[in-house]
């Protein structure tokens, strides 16, 4: 059907995804201090319930959205990498905070710089922490991906991340 | 003689073949001890009733191989500004120094929550053989926290009923607080390497 679409079923992914984008399921991985400006985010005063992500589950397996929230540190990476295999499919990646996005001032033995090179990623927020405004920014962005999805019937292919070799850049 | 330097006093004139200097800069009492005679001091500290440190509140290391030997003097990397170091405030009683001859530093706060005082014990360490007895049997602290010295600086302590790494993963090599550990040297269990 994906191959020969039709009005009607052309009409019913939309449906589909209009369905998704407003029923987000989080998977909150809130390892720092990102996870206080994610918890004022999500509560009331901005209210991502507005956005149908107001229902946080705790179980990856009932999650459709991982959001990332904080330093990820190489000895955590393993349980992460884990976390998103477990998740079920459809599924989206959030980076939230700088240090999630790219490692941040943590340039060091510890961290992992930035989880996109261990997971795909679909929204970066960056920012340290990341305004309340940004994150519903990003909110918004990924109802957009997840829509976009279900009317074209492509997933978007995350960003390639540049390589340090080719640029030359310093490591 | 402040009642803390009393204290240190007392220390050092018990043993006087393990104290090598003293000091109390700005307020904290310090003895820096031999590491062979640790042990019977930590013993007395947690013992004798005119000391009864009971409380170990941190025990940590540190690094002195490139002590003084500071960057180049910082620039703005866009503007070429030199940064002006910052002006030193004249000291009427100077730091006395990190202690000669040897690379490690274990050191040991302690304090009594009874006599409400408090004591700074510095242990220096050599490159050769970084090991020095645990006080882990006098303070259950000290078991964690020994455990991070070594992990963070590979500093062996002997007698330790559990030594292995606490922050770190097992899988990683050497000791990252170690100033020739590099800076940005990483050991990730998955992904690339970045």
């Amino acid at each position: 059907m994906e191959n020969n679409p039709s009005y009607f079923t052309s009409r019913l992914n939309e449906a589909l995804g209009w369905a998704r984008k407003y029923s987000i399921f989080q998977y909150p991985f809130v390892t720092a201090c990102c996870g206080m400006e994610y918890m004022a985010a999500a509560c009331s005063h901005y209210d991502v319930d507005r956005f149908g992500a107001g229902l946080p589950r705790f179980s990856p397996r009932q999650a459709d959205v991982l959001f990332v929230v904080g330093t990820i540190s190489h000895k955590m990476a393993p349980v992460l990498k884990r976390i998103y295999d477990q998740m079920a499919e459809p599924k989206w990646v959030v980076a939230f905070g700088v240090c999630t996005c790219t490692g941040g001032f943590y340039d060091n033995y510890a961290t992992v710089m930035g989880i996109d090179t261990i997971l795909p990623v679909d929204v970066y927020i960056p920012g340290c922490p990341p305004r309340p405004e940004m994150v519903l920014d990003g909110l918004m962005k990924l109802q957009d991906k997840i829509q976009d999805q279900h009317t074209t019937g492509v997933r978007a292919e995350p960003e390639p991340r540049p390589d340090l070799a080719e640029t030359g850049a310093e490591r | 003689m402040s009642a803390m330097a009393a204290l240190a006093a007392s220390v050092a004139e018990r043993f006087p073949g393990a104290v090598t200097a003293s000091h109390d800069y700005r307020g904290d009492d310090t003895l820096v001890l031999c590491r062979e005679h640790l042990h019977e001091v930590a013993e007395f500290l947690k013992q004798d009733p005119a000391m009864q440190m009971n409380f170990l509140m941190d025990l940590t290391a540190v690094d002195y191989s490139t002590f003084g030997r500071g960057p180049e003097r910082a620039f703005f990397a866009s503007s070429g500004v030199a940064v002006r170091p910052a002006p030193q405030i004249p000291d009427e009683d100077p730091w006395p120094g990190p202690p000669q001859g040897s690379r490690f530093a274990v050191v040991y706060h302690f304090f009594s929550t009874i006599h409400k005082h408090r004591l700074r014990l510095v242990v220096p360490v050599e490159d050769s053989a970084p090991e020095v007895d645990t006080v882990s049997d006098l303070w259950a602290a000290a078991n964690w926290l020994e455990r991070e010295a070594w992990d963070m600086f590979g500093i062996d302590f002997r007698n330790h009923p559990d030594l292995r790494r606490i922050l770190m993963y097992d899988e990683f090599e050497g000791h990252p607080l170690r100033k020739d550990y590099p800076v940005k040297k990483r050991q990730p269990l998955i992904g690339p390497v970045n």
